[in-house]
């Protein structure tokens, strides 16, 4: 072992033997050459619980190097736990470097949604995925699902967004909202927002979504199609917010509620925490200046 | 030009499989012709196989021997050895039947089971519906049982919906099984007129009475069928 | 007619290890032609059933089907993807238990359009609109258009399995016993139901069933099995009225008379 990939706790270099990563990041390699499609991969024991972004972690684990610098975030927020243990974790089994700004990082781990901040070229966008098969909901027959994505056989998709607007009058998902994936697989997104879902494409960044319980890799390399599915008389539509944010004064950003009292007080703010207060310090310089 | 129907040396026994495979025969060798524009009657004792030969005739019996020829648009088709397709095209087209029997379908009112077999030649349903109601107006069905359905009728307006659906449309041969049996001496009489007025047409008709009276009336020729008849050497 | 066959049965056979399912089964099903296969549980009509749709894969004999482009093709040659698409466009497949062909979980609508957007359709409107006609024709209110099919009796979950089969108009529609199970009103509703729809649209059927009154309100041809084997056919009421084989004479003389 190379005093590079041992780490001073006695651990490999982020944390995963290299034997492993090298079979994560074949996972990554044939999930990247077909887009949108679920590649099954030996997932690890991590040390944390399923449903902490064991699949993302690994991902991370197998494409992170000595020079990469990290974001984590959970729900857009970079200090909620989840997001803060992780990044800890890498800091510690890889002493990578670690921030929160979307411009400086170059992988970045994330939990439900994509930054605000557009990504660039040679950015990694590291999904944590809970449940990477979309049409589990209608048809639980992994054999079954696994024949109707050989086949292109998507008819399935349509019948939950039918349900959506018989039940509600419009298309009602508003998170792990389906996409067709350069034409061919249909996609998982994970639950983040359809607010997000414009952003995948064409995205320069190269996106890899990992699920850890699921044993599933797949990804959306640069450059790639990415269409939600929609009705020709029911087309997508991502949420739109009336006011702008209450702490930066943000539009066209995904807001979360945040409620101030027990009598109805409430406020809107940018789910994206790391946006919202650079905007916040930019307000400030400004008015400074 | 050949004729309608041609009967030629057709045979006919029941092997009774429940009872030991006895076999019982019924007849052999019964030929007739029958031309357009008559009627011919089965006659004979009850027992000598008139129904049967009749249900040969329609394909609902199997025929163990012999030819049965029928002339069906421009082709002859021998119903002996029809496959079941071409049994129902001429039945469609070419031979129409009125059983004693009705055999009634759950929830199909009187007037569309007259009207069915000229909805089946294409007839447009409006049409088809008018003319089954003048025929059933005809046999002195009452007008308020026309769109029940015949299930609950009693034996006589059971056959008169029967008669009507066999007489409504103009196949070229109509077999008759008996079909004044249970009717008074008024439906009886129509009846009568309307096959005086099918064999006006030139149909050509064989039928089963068991009234003297009537197969006298109608009657072209009567061709005993005892004379085929095997029962008694059986 | 001059079209030839739809659908052609030469020598088909299936076996369960040593025990025989269905064996030289031969027929040719022409268009508009309703085909009763009948038998008491265990003759192999099931099992002929499903070896005809490709639902299992016969050992022997070949079933040649007449696509809509008008090339017959051995269903054993195509592909998975040709196969699938097959059975749901151009063929139908009414269970005995509604719940197997039916998704219990989504509503009236959703089952009957689901093949229409299976097969690409993508609006929403028309999808709907298609929908409430199909209720309107097996007689279920629209109104319960969108309600489960959990919430429906039996009778309605049967209907509606019909509706979702003919959406696509397919030409050929397989049925296993689908009357079992309902009481007898219900019954006579859905058989009449049924026979209009054929008569209608002109469909080509293939029913299995054990209840020969079934077979004989909706078939024109009827096949008796037993141990597998075909042992007596012809038009259903030839069959019915003049059974030659001793096990037809049999069934039929089990019949009571209502």
């Amino acid at each position: 072992m190379s005093a590079v990939t041992m780490s001073e706790a006695g651990t490999n270099f982020a944390y995963l033997d290299e034997e492993t990563k090298r079979m994560i990041r074949r996972a990554i390699l044939k999930a990247i050459a077909i887009p949108g499609y679920q590649v099954p991969f030996a997932s690890r024991e991590m040390p944390m619980p399923y449903g902490w972004g064991t699949g993302g972690v690994q991902v991370t684990a197998a494409v992170i190097g000595p020079d990469d610098v990290l974001k984590v975030i959970d729900q857009g927020a970079d200090d909620t736990t989840n997001a803060v243990s992780i990044r800890a974790f890498f800091r510690k089994v890889a002493r990578v470097a670690v921030t929160t700004h979307t411009a400086e990082a170059t992988v970045i781990q994330t939990r439900h949604r994509i930054p605000e901040h557009p990504l660039i070229e040679g950015q990694i966008l590291v999904y944590q995925v809970p449940i990477p098969e979309p049409l589990r909901f209608l048809e639980p027959r992994e054999t079954e699902t696994r024949t109707m994505h050989a086949l292109e056989e998507y008819g399935l998709m349509h019948v939950k967004l039918y349900e959506d607007i018989a039940h509600h009058g419009r298309i009602a998902t508003s998170y792990a909202y389906p996409v067709k994936v350069a034409g061919r697989y249909v996609m998982d997104p994970s639950p983040i927002p359809k607010f997000d879902n414009p952003k995948m494409h064409l995205s320069p960044a190269l996106q890899l979504f990992g699920a850890g319980r699921e044993k599933r890799i797949y990804a959306i390399p640069p450059h790639t199609d990415v269409r939600s599915l929609d009705f020709e008389d029911h087309p997508f539509e991502i949420q739109r917010f009336d006011e702008p944010c209450a702490l930066c004064g943000a539009r066209n950003v995904y807001l979360d509620e945040v409620i101030l009292d027990d009598r109805g007080g409430r406020m809107f703010v940018c789910s994206d925490t790391d946006n919202c207060e650079s905007r916040q310090a930019d307000a400030q310089k400004e008015t400074a200046a | 030009m050949t004729l309608p129907l041609s009967v030629r040396d057709i045979s006919k026994s029941f092997v009774m499989h429940l009872r030991g495979g006895i076999e019982l025969p019924v007849f052999s060798g019964v030929s007739f012709d029958v031309a357009t524009g008559e009627c011919l009657v089965l006659g004979g004792p009850s027992g000598v196989g008139k129904s049967s030969i009749l249900k040969m005739l329609y394909g609902n019996y199997g025929v163990d021997g012999g030819s049965i020829l029928v002339r069906h648009g421009e082709t002859v088709v021998d119903l002996a050895r029809a496959e079941p397709r071409e049994v129902l095209d001429v039945r469609r087209a070419t031979l129409g039947y009125v059983s004693q029997f009705l055999r009634a379908i759950p929830r199909v009112s009187a007037l569309e089971i007259v009207a069915e077999p000229l909805v089946a030649r294409g007839t447009e349903r409006q049409l088809a519906l008018a003319r089954a109601g003048e025929l059933l107006a005809r046999l002195n069905l009452p007008r308020d049982l026309w769109h029940l359905p015949p299930a609950t009728f009693s034996g006589g307006e059971q056959q008169r919906v029967n008669i009507a659906r066999g007489f409504i449309s103009d196949h070229p041969i109509l077999l008759l099984d008996e079909p004044t049996a249970s009717l008074d001496a008024a439906n009886r009489a129509v009846v009568m007129a309307m096959i005086e007025e099918k064999k006006a047409r030139g149909v050509a008709l064989v039928g089963i009475f068991h009234d003297a009276d009537v197969r006298d009336r109608v009657a072209s020729r009567i061709v005993d069928v005892s004379s085929y008849s095997l029962r008694g050497a059986a | 007619m001059s079209e030839g066959p739809l659908l052609i049965a030469r020598d088909v056979g299936k076996n369960y290890g040593n025990r025989i399912g269905c064996t030289d089964v031969s027929f040719d099903l022409w268009p508009g032609e309703v085909l009763a296969i009948v038998g008491e549980s265990g003759s192999g009509k099931t099992t002929l059933l499903n070896c005809l749709s490709t639902r299992l894969n016969a050992d022997r004999g070949t079933v040649t089907y007449r696509m809509r482009d008008g090339v017959a093709r051995d269903l054993a040659a195509l592909g998975e993807a040709e196969r699938r698409f097959l059975m749901r466009t151009d063929w139908g497949f009414v269970h005995q238990n509604p719940a197997d062909g039916l998704r219990m979980g989504v509503s009236a609508g959703a089952n009957v359009g689901e093949r229409l957007m299976a097969v690409g359709n993508r609006h929403y409107g028309r999808i709907r609109h298609c929908a409430e006609d199909w209720l309107n024709r097996v007689e279920i209110d629209v109104d319960r258009i969108d309600d489960r099919p959990r919430a429906f009796s039996g009778g309605m979950r049967q209907r509606l399995q019909i509706a979702r089969n003919l959406v696509t108009s397919p030409r050929l529609v397989f049925m296993d016993e689908p009357t079992g199970g309902l009481d007898v009103s219900v019954q006579a509703r859905l058989l009449d139901l049924v026979r209009g729809l054929v008569r209608d649209l002109g469909l080509s059927v293939i029913i299995v069933t054990h209840d020969l009154a079934v077979a004989r309100l909706l078939s024109h041809r009827m096949m008796v099995m037993k141990e597998g084997r075909v042992i007596e056919q012809g038009l259903t009421d030839r069959v019915l009225d003049d059974p030659r084989e001793p096990y037809t004479q049999l069934l039929v003389s089990s019949i009571p008379q209502a």
